[in-house]
Formats: C-alpha cells, sequence, structure tokens
C-alpha cells in the first residue's frame, strides 16, 4: 500500500490525468472536486500529501491551503499547489502562505512524480 | 437824392449785420470741428483780428482827437506798429511762451509766470475788469452815440426817448453773441474760430467804411488830392505840433497797452494758431494802421470846415456824409464803427470772462465745495456756466458804468485811461519773460504801486473834476499834503497830466518790481517757471521744432514700450496723436500729454517713478536717458521672466494633474488587462494541461489498455476543439471590440436564421425541447444574417448546457413593439440569481460552478454583435428561467411576406 495523495481539483479531465499518473507510480490517489468540503476531506482521509488547485468552485486553493497551516494535524502536510494563472504573484502567495511546492499548468508529468517523491519519500 | 438814412432802415442794417456775423462764426465753427478750418488758420485772419485794437475809438474819437490835437493821435497807432516791427522777437517769445504754458489770459500768464500765484492772478484781472470796463462803456457809447447822429438827420424819426435802452440792447446782444461762440470750446486752447472770423470779418467792414468815407471827403468834398492837403496846410490842425513829451509818452502807453490789454493779448497770443503769422502781422498789421489812419485828418479838417461849431467832431465820420444827403455812405459808416465797437467788446468780453472765471469765480467754487467735485464732467460744467456769468457781468459792468458815467467824457480820454491803466502790467510782463531774477513780491509791489497810482493820478480825475476828487484835493492835495496833488505829485508841475501819470505810475511800478525782486528770495517752482520763461526758446526748441519734439516724442514711446508694451504704448501715443490733430504716432509731447502719460505709466512703475522718467527724458537729464531706459528694460525682463515663469509652472501643474488622471486611467485599465490576461491564461492553460498530460501518457507507453488509450486520445482531441474555439472567440471578441468587424449586410427571413441557429447547435439530437411560432417570425431582415445567427447560436447553446430543468425546453417568442422587433429565448430553468444577471454579459463571467466547456466569452460577444448591429441584448428577469431579449430596430425589417 503506497503512500496516500489527496488530488482537489475540479476540472474532470485533468483529474483523471493525474489519477491515471500517480496511480501507476503507487501512490494511492484520492479526489475531491471543489472547495466547499475539502479541508473536511483532508481531515478524513489523513493524506501524505495533497494537490491543490487554485481556482476551485466555492473556495479558493489559498484559503484552503490558509485553514490547513492553520490546524496542527495538517500545518506540517505536504501540499503541492497547481496553478493556471502562471504569474509571479500567483507564485509568491503560495509560497508566503506555506506550499510545499508550486507549480504552473500544464506541468509534464515526470515533474509532478519527481516533486511528490521529494515531498513524501518513501 | 440820395438815400435817406432813416432809423427804421438803419435798425434793420444793423440787424441784417448781425445776423450775417452769426452766421460768419456759425460757418467758421462748424469748419473748425470737421477739420475744414484750414483757411481759418490763415495768417491773413490773425492780422484782421488784431485790428480789434481799433476800436470804435479808433474809429469815431481818432477823426475827434486830429479835429482837437492834430497829428497826436498818430501816436496811438505809432506805439503798436513799432512793437510790431520793431520787438517782433518778444512777441514771438510771448506767443511761444503762451503755447508751451498753455496760457488763458494776461493773468495766467503773470501769475504762472511768478509761481503760479493766486495773488496775482487775482490782483491781474481786477486790474483788468477795471481798466477794461471804462472802455467797453465807451464802445457803448459810441454806438449810441452814432445812432443818435442818424436819428437827429432822419426827420421822420421820432426823437430818441432814451439813449440808454439802445446801449442797453447792445450789450444783451453782445453778451448773447459772446456767451453763443465764446464758450462754446471749454479749452482756452482751443481757438474760438467763430469769434475770431467774425472780427476778422468786421475788421475789413470798418476799414472799409472808413476809407470810403475818406474817398468821400477827399474826392467829394475836398476836390481831391491837391485840393485837400492845401485845406489841411490851410487848417492849424495839419500842422506838427509835437509836444515831445506827450508824443513819447502816448506812444509809449500805446505800444504798452498793445501787448498788456486783455483783447490784445487773446487774439495775439491766445487766439494765435501757428507762431509763423507773426511774421505776415509784423508788416500787415502796421499796414492796416497806416490804411485806417490815412483820412483821419481830412475827414477831421473838413468836418470842422463844413459842420457847424457845434458838431462833436468825433461824430464827423457820420456827421460830414449825412450832412451832405449822403445817407447810403453813412449808414456804411456806422456800420464801420458799429464793427469797430462790437469786435472790441465780444474780445474783451471773453479774455475779462476767461480770468474772471478762472482766477475768481472758480477758486471760490472750488473752495466752497470743499473740493468735493472730483467728476471732471461736474467741474467742466461748472466751468462753461461760470463762464458765461463772467461774461454777462463783464458786459453789465460796462453797461453800468456807461450809465453812472452819463457818457460825458471824450472818447479819447476814456481810451486813454484804460491804456494807462492796463500798462501797469508791463513791468511784470516784460520783466517775467526777460529776465530770470523777477519775484512774485516784485510783481505785486509794482503792480500795487502803479495801479495806485494810476487810480490816484488818472483814474479818478478823469471822471472831472468835483466828481471824486475835489477842486481843493486836485489843487492842494489830500489833507493838504501839496506832495500827493494827483496831476503835480512830489510838486513837480507843468507836465501834461496824462504824461505826468504815465511817469509817475511807471516809474514807481517797474522801481518796485525791480527793488522788490532783487531783495526776495524766489520759490523753487518761481525759479522753475521764470527758467521756462525767460528761456523759452531753449525749453521750447525740441518741442516746436518738429525734428526735435518728434525725437522727444520717440525717446517717449521708446521708454514707455518698455514698461507698458508695445501695443498698448502705440494705442496711447496714437491716440493723442489724433486728439492733438498730427498725423502719425508721435504727438506733441504737451503738458496734458505728459500728464496722461505718466497716469498710465504710473499704474505699472508707481508715480513717482512715472514722474521721475517722463521728467528726464522732458527736462535737463541729470542721469543719463539711457541708464533710466537700462533700468526700465531689466525691470520690464525681470517682470516678463516672472511672468513666464509663472505660465511655465501653471503649465507644469495641469500637465501633472493630466499625468496623473492618465496615469490612474492606465492602472485601472492595466488592472483590468492583468484580469484578463490572468483569465485567458487560465482559460488557455486548463485544456492544455489535459492535452499535455495525456499526450505524455500516451507518448510514454506502457501498462495503457486500449480502450484507455482511445479514450485520453479523445480527451486530447476535445480539449483541442475546446482550446480552438476559444481562440476564435477571443479572436472574435477582439475585433468586434474594436470595431473593425465589416457587416455582410443581406435580407433574410427571421425564421430562416433561427433555422439555421437551430441545426448548427444541433437541437435536433439534444433533449432540449424546443417552442417557436413560425407565424410571427415570417419578419423580412436588412442586417447581418450570419451575425444575428450567431447570437441566436450562443444564446440555444447557453439554454442547451445550462438549462436544469427536468424536461429543458426554450421557448423563442418574437413581437413587433414600439418600432422594435423583440425576439426573446426562454427557457425553463432555474434562470440567472439576480446578483449575476448584471455581469452576465461580461467577460469570462461564469454563472453557475458547473463545468460546461465555456471560456465566458459567448453573451459578452453577444452584445457586442448586436451593439454592431443597431440592436441590443438583455436579459429579461422575471421570466421563470433564464431569459435573453435581442431587440433590432424596425428599419431593418422589410415588408413581411
Amino acid at each position: 500500500m503506497g503512500k496516500h495523495v489527496l488530488v482537489i481539483e475540479d476540472e474532470p479531465n485533468i483529474i483523471e490525468a493525474i489519477s491515471f499518473i500517480l496511480s501507476r507510480d503507487g501512490w494511492t490517489v484520492h479526489t475531491h472536486s471543489n472547495g466547499h468540503d475539502a479541508v473536511d476531506t483532508v481531515l478524513a482521509r489523513r493524506p501524505d500529501l495533497v494537490i491543490l488547485d487554485v481556482m476551485l468552485p466555492g473556495r479558493s486553493g489559498y484559503e484552503i491551503l490558509t485553514d490547513l497551516r492553520g490546524r496542527d494535524e495538517t500545518a506540517n502536510l505536504p501540499v503541492l499547489m497547481l496553478t493556471a494563472r502562471g504569474q509571479t504573484k500567483d507564485r509568491e502567495m503560495a509560497e508566503r502562505l506555506g506550499a510545499s511546492r508550486f507549480m504552473t499548468k500544464p506541468f509534464s508529468n515526470a515533474e509532478v512524480l519527481e516533486a511528490l517523491r521529494e515531498l513524501v519519500p518513501a | 437824392m440820395a438815400v435817406t438814412a432813416s432809423l427804421n432802415l438803419l435798425v434793420a442794417v444793423c440787424l441784417g449785420y448781425v445776423a450775417l456775423l452769426f452766421l460768419v462764426a456759425f460757418a467758421a465753427e462748424r469748419a473748425a470741428l470737421q477739420g475744414r478750418g484750414g483757411w481759418l488758420r490763415s495768417p491773413v485772419v490773425y492780422t484782421l483780428s488784431l485790428s480789434i485794437y481799433c476800436t470804435a475809438w479808433t474809429f469815431y474819437g481818432a477823426v475827434g482827437y486830429a479835429a482837437r490835437s492834430g497829428l497826436e493821435y498818430l501816436t496811438i497807432y505809432l506805439g503798436p506798429t513799432l512793437v510790431m516791427i520793431g520787438w517782433w522777437w518778444g512777441l514771438r517769445k510771448l506767443v511761444r511762451i503762451g503755447r508751451t504754458q498753455r496760457v488763458t489770459s494776461i493773468a495766467d500768464l503773470i501769475s504762472s509766470r511768478y509761481g503760479k500765484s493766486t495773488l496775482l492772478a487775482v490782483f491781474v484781472t481786477l486790474i483788468a475788469v477795471i481798466g477794461t470796463t471804462p472802455y467797453i462803456a465807451l464802445q457803448l457809447q459810441s454806438v449810441t452815440a452814432s445812432f443818435a447822429s442818424i436819428a437827429q438827420a432822419d426827420p421822420n424819426a421820432a426823437p430818441l426817448e432814451d439813449n440808454r435802452n439802445i446801449a442797453l440792447w447792445v450789450a444783451v446782444g453782445l453778451a448773447l453773441f459772446t456767451i453763443l461762440f465764446g464758450t462754446r470750446n471749454l479749452d482756452a486752447n482751443e481757438r474760438h474760430h467763430g469769434v475770431v472770423m467774425a472780427i476778422a470779418v468786421e475788421a475789413v467792414v470798418k476799414l472799409a467804411a472808413l476809407m470810403a468815407v475818406g474817398v468821400f471827403v477827399v474826392w467829394g468834398l475836398g476836390g481831391g488830392v491837391g485840393e485837400t492837403l492845401a485845406r489841411i496846410d490851410a487848417s492849424a490842425r495839419g500842422h506838427w505840433q509835437v509836444d515831445g513829451a506827450r508824443w513819447a509818452g502816448l506812444t509809449f502807453l500805446s505800444a504798452a497797452a498793445f501787448l498788456t490789454l486783455p483783447r490784445m493779448f487773446q487774439v495775439l497770443v491766445v487766439e494765435n494758431d501757428d507762431e509763423r503769422h507773426l511774421r505776415t502781422a509784423s508788416w500787415a498789421f502796421p499796414l492796416y494802421l497806416m490804411l485806417i489812419s490815412l483820412f483821419v485828418v481830412p475827414i477831421a479838417v473838413v468836418g470842422l470846415e463844413t459842420l457847424p461849431a457845434s458838431a462833436n467832431p468825433d461824430q464827423f465820420v457820420l456827421t460830414v456824409p449825412l450832412s451832405q444827403g449822403q445817407g447810403a455812405l453813412a449808414m456804411f459808416a456806422f456800420l464801420g464803427g458799429f464793427s469797430s465797437a462790437t469786435s472790441m467788446v465780444i474780445v474783451a468780453a471773453i479774455a475779462l470772462a476767461t480770468m474772471v472765471s478762472n482766477h475768481i469765480v472758480m477758486p471760490i467754487w472750488l473752495r466752497l465745495t470743499g473740493g468735493g467735485a472730483v467728476m471732471s464732467g461736474d467741474v467742466r460744467h461748472v466751468v462753461i456756466l461760470s463762464r458765461r456769468l463772467s461774461i454777462a457781468a463783464v458786459l453789465a459792468l460796462g453797461y453800468l458804468f456807461y450809465r453812472v458815467s452819463g457818457g460825458g467824457a471824450a472818447l479819447a480820454t476814456i481810451g486813454l485811461v484804460s491804456f494807462a491803466g492796463v500798462a501797469q502790467f508791463l513791468p511784470a510782463l516784460m520783466g517775467g519773460i526777460l529776465w530770470r531774477g523777477a519775484t512774485r513780491l516784485g510783481a505785486l509791489v509794482g503792480l500795487s504801486l502803479g495801479f495806485a497810482l494810476w487810480i490816484w493820478c488818472l483814474l479818478l480825475p478823469s471822471f472831472g473834476v468835483g466828481v471824486v476828487i475835489s477842486e481843493a484835493v486836485l489843487t492842494q492835495g489830500p489833507w493838504g499834503w501839496g506832495w500827493l496833488r494827483p496831476q503835480a505829485l512830489f510838486g513837480i508841475t507843468g507836465i501834461d497830466p496824462m504824461v505826468h501819470a504815465i511817469i509817475w505810475s511807471m516809474l514807481f511800478n517797474a522801481g518796485g518790481f525791480i527793488l522788490a525782486s532783487l531783495v526776495s528770495f524766489p520759490t523753487p517752482l518761481e525759479r522753475l517757471q521764470g527758467a521756462q520763461f525767460v528761456n523759452v526758446f531753449q525749453h521750447s526748441a525740441r518741442t516746436q521744432n518738429w525734428a526735435g519734439g518728434t525725437a522727444q516724442s520717440e525717446d517717449l514711446l521708446v521708454m514707455a514700450q518698455r514698461i507698458l508694451g508695445p501695443a498698448q504704448s502705440q494705442a496711447l501715443f496714437q491716440d493723442e496723436a489724433r486728439r492733438q490733430g498730427l498725423a502719425g504716432y508721435l504727438p506733441e509731447p504737451n503738458p496734458d500729454f505728459l500728464a496722461r502719460l505718466e497716469r498710465e505709466l504710473s499704474g505699472s512703475v508707481g508715480a513717482a517713478t512715472a514722474h521721475a522718467m517722463v521728467g528726464q527724458i522732458m527736462g535737463a537729464a541729470t542721469v543719463s536717458v539711457e541708464d533710466l531706459l537700462a533700468v526700465a528694460d531689466e525691470t520690464a525682463q525681470i517682470m516678463e521672466h516672472s511672468s513666464q515663469l509663472e505660465a511655465k509652472s501653471a503649465e507644469l501643474t495641469r500637465t501633472a494633474r493630466q499625468l496623473r488622471a492618465a496615469n490612474e486611467k492606465l492602472t485601472q485599465l492595466s488592472v483590468q488587462k492583468d484580469a484578463f490576461l490572468s483569465q485567458i491564461s487560465h482559460e488557455l492553460r486548463t485544456p492544455m494541461t489535459s492535452i499535455r498530460a495525456f499526450s505524455e501518457i500516451l507518448r510514454d507507453g506502457g501498462a495503457v489498455d486500449p480502450a484507455m488509450q482511445s479514450k485520453y486520445a479523445g480527451i486530447i482531441h476535445g480539449e483541442a476543439i475546446r482550446l480552438t474555439r476559444l481562440l476564435d472567440d477571443l479572436l472574435d471578441l477582439s475585433v468586434l471590440e474594436n470595431g473593425q468587424v465589416s457587416l455582410n449586410l443581406r435580407s433574410g427571413l427571421l425564421s430562416e436564421v433561427i433555422d439555421h441557429a437551430v441545426a448548427a447547435t444541433g437541437l435536433e439530437n439534444g433533449t432540449l425541447r424546443l417552442h417557436r411560432d413560425r407565424q410571427a417570425e415570417q419578419v423580412m431582415l436588412q442586417t447581418d444574417l450570419d451575425r444575428l445567427a450567431q447570437v441566436f447560436i450562443n444564446l440555444i447553446a447557453n439554454a442547451q448546457k445550462y438549462c436544469d430543468a427536468q424536461a429543458p425546453e426554450l421557448t423563442i417568442a418574437v413581437q413587433a413593439r414600439d418600432g422594435e422587433l423583440l425576439i426573446d429565448f426562454i427557457d425553463n430553468g432555474a434562470g440567472i440569481p439576480r446578483a449575476a444577471q448584471a455581469v452576465v454579459f461580461e467577460k469570462f463571467s461564469r454563472v453557475s460552478d458547473q463545468k460546461a466547456g465555456g471560456a465566458g466569452l459567448g453573451l459578452a460577444i453577444c452584445r457586442e454583435i448586436m451593439a454592431r448591429l443597431d440592436g441590443s441584448i438583455a436579459y429579461l428577469p422575471g421570466q421563470g428561467g433564464a431569459a435573453f431579449r435581442v431587440t433590432l430596430p424596425l428599419a431593418q425589417r422589410l415588408a413581411a411576406q
């Protein structure tokens, strides 16, 4: 049983792609597709890592990240942020809020896998 | 039978003559006003105007004088002749001073010379009035007497009841004439052209009349020149009984009076238009005097021979022709005498009224009103009124004197007394223009002494022994003081009373003047005026000399330009030049103009500086003009510089404000652009992400079953199409927003456009049910049908995507209303939340969280398209589901089929 990863993303095609790639790499993948109850899902699933999209329906990725970092259980949870708005200020915002890693869409599959391995050593 | 000199005819002729004078004066005034007065300024007119020296006294009195005293009457002409010929330059100096100082009368001149002394002005005015009043009375008397002479010769006329009535009417008439033509212009420097022209005409009339009588006497009565000369030789009158003292005294007196008589000063100086006229007058006026005196002796001699001894020699000019039945000639002679009298009175009244008004009435009025009359119009009105009242008063005074004196004294005597009175001005006048050391005290002392002696020695005794001066006083002196006997001062007897009075009064006058001047110190103003008067040719050389005057005006203009700026200065100078009647833009720098210029300048540089600058240019410069101009230059440059800086600073502020506004706008635009780019980035990257991820999966191969491979390829294909559509939309929107879209206008039925849109959305295969009213759709359109279809496609597609009803339906309703075609698209879904309705047409606005593949540009594009088609698209609230209304102007609808 590999490490658990929770993918919080609203675009179905992207969820499917990421799920396929991570599963093939040996991760146990769970997905969540809106912002409203994303934090609850994290707390419930207790993943080893979270992949978090910025633009989510209901609640933005930044708000969710702030929430997670504010909780003892998740303060040190590795979070890889993904965004389609690839501007510098988005990256700065993510780093300030405590994102473990920040990647711009479209990403290369290998890059994502490598980042995950770094964030959660086997 | 010659024309009888009837009294009635005389009155008629007289009135006609007066009317003619009015006409002449009026015409001359008009001509001068209209600037056609060139001929008014001829030296001939000037010379003729001087002939007011020859009054009724000369006209009638000279013959009487000759009848009594032989050739002595010639002294009256000799004095002026000597002055005109021998002292031409002195007259020129007087005239020059009069013009440069803008002198209005002899009182003004003397007062002005001695430090603008009010006391002197009043004093001189009083002397002039006292000295001239008898003279005016004399004129009235002569007119009355001549009337009486004619009346006596008219057997049909009722005897004149009262001569004084005639005098009264003459006085009133003269007052009217003088007021009418003498107070038309206020400025004394503006000449009385009407008056001058009238007296010039009168001068011709009186000369012609006297010569006509003379010719009649010599050739009509005397039997030719030779015969007449023989008669003269036979008569005692023709002999040269020359009393040396009297001749010298009278010649001196007439010369002095010629200069100092107020009326002579008026025509000689005040009314002078051009100094050069003096040159002509210097020979023409003596010639006039010679002609007018030519027949005096023959008339006197023949008169004495032909008329009874009781006849008044003063009336010979009239009575000789009358006695010969020459009524017409007598009438002509009467007109000559009338002319002599009236012209003298008119000018004398103007001159005296000017003095009285300026030096007595106005100062009193100004003091009484406490200087409250700052309004210039106010003062002007008062001055004119005061002049008119003064004229009336002067004539009333003359008439009163005539009534009181009873017209008894011989004409010649009154004339000489008057002469001696005004001659008292001579020392002050001559000293004033020739001697810088003359002071106000000197003038006052001299005038007082001379005037007092004149009254005592000449005026009072002239009323006749026993009237004012008793026999006792005359022979014993007042209070028995023998040295004060009026005709034998200091016990010196045996001198002719006239000569006696002249000698003593002038001696004391001149002596007192000189001594008092020597012991007193002039005030600064006196010094200044003294220098200006005595050195008038040096001081005014430049102003009089045309080139010099221009040069000075040029200096002033250059200076003014530096202070006031070129445009304003040139306007000022040009205006002044026009006012002075000069061509071009350089006025004569007269005091008026300088004062005006100073006022203008002081607005910019302050009064003191303005005064100093004008003074430096006009006066003897101790600081060079160049230095002053340099200062002015610097000041002007500094002022200009600072104003430029000010302007620049204002401009900078304005620019800064504009920049701030532009910056704000740019910032705003930049924010919008950022948001837009961010949106686009997101919209592009999202499909890209899927495409890249799946294509990498497929590329890497490995454990992907064929079904999955096919699915992933399908996703890649779909996302690629989505990307393409997004790019299409973006381009479309960009073109529409920039207005670069070209419309393809065609005609077509609305129903066909909707059919096309329905087909394009693939509605037939979907779940959405469509309701249409084909009948209502039969509307012919003239518009870009493709673009309209694009809007419809968008709306139908939106309903397809977002209508969340179990059995989704879309109704397309068409109606024409208020000149517009309304096409509503209403579905049966939940509709758009109220908050979102406002932004539904904005770019990238998405209503639901639901993923529907749209980028949020569709409605934005619809809005742009409808704007291009002169229509609109709006959300229709309250229709149950989502409802959009497309509006097209009906003008584009053609006849329905």
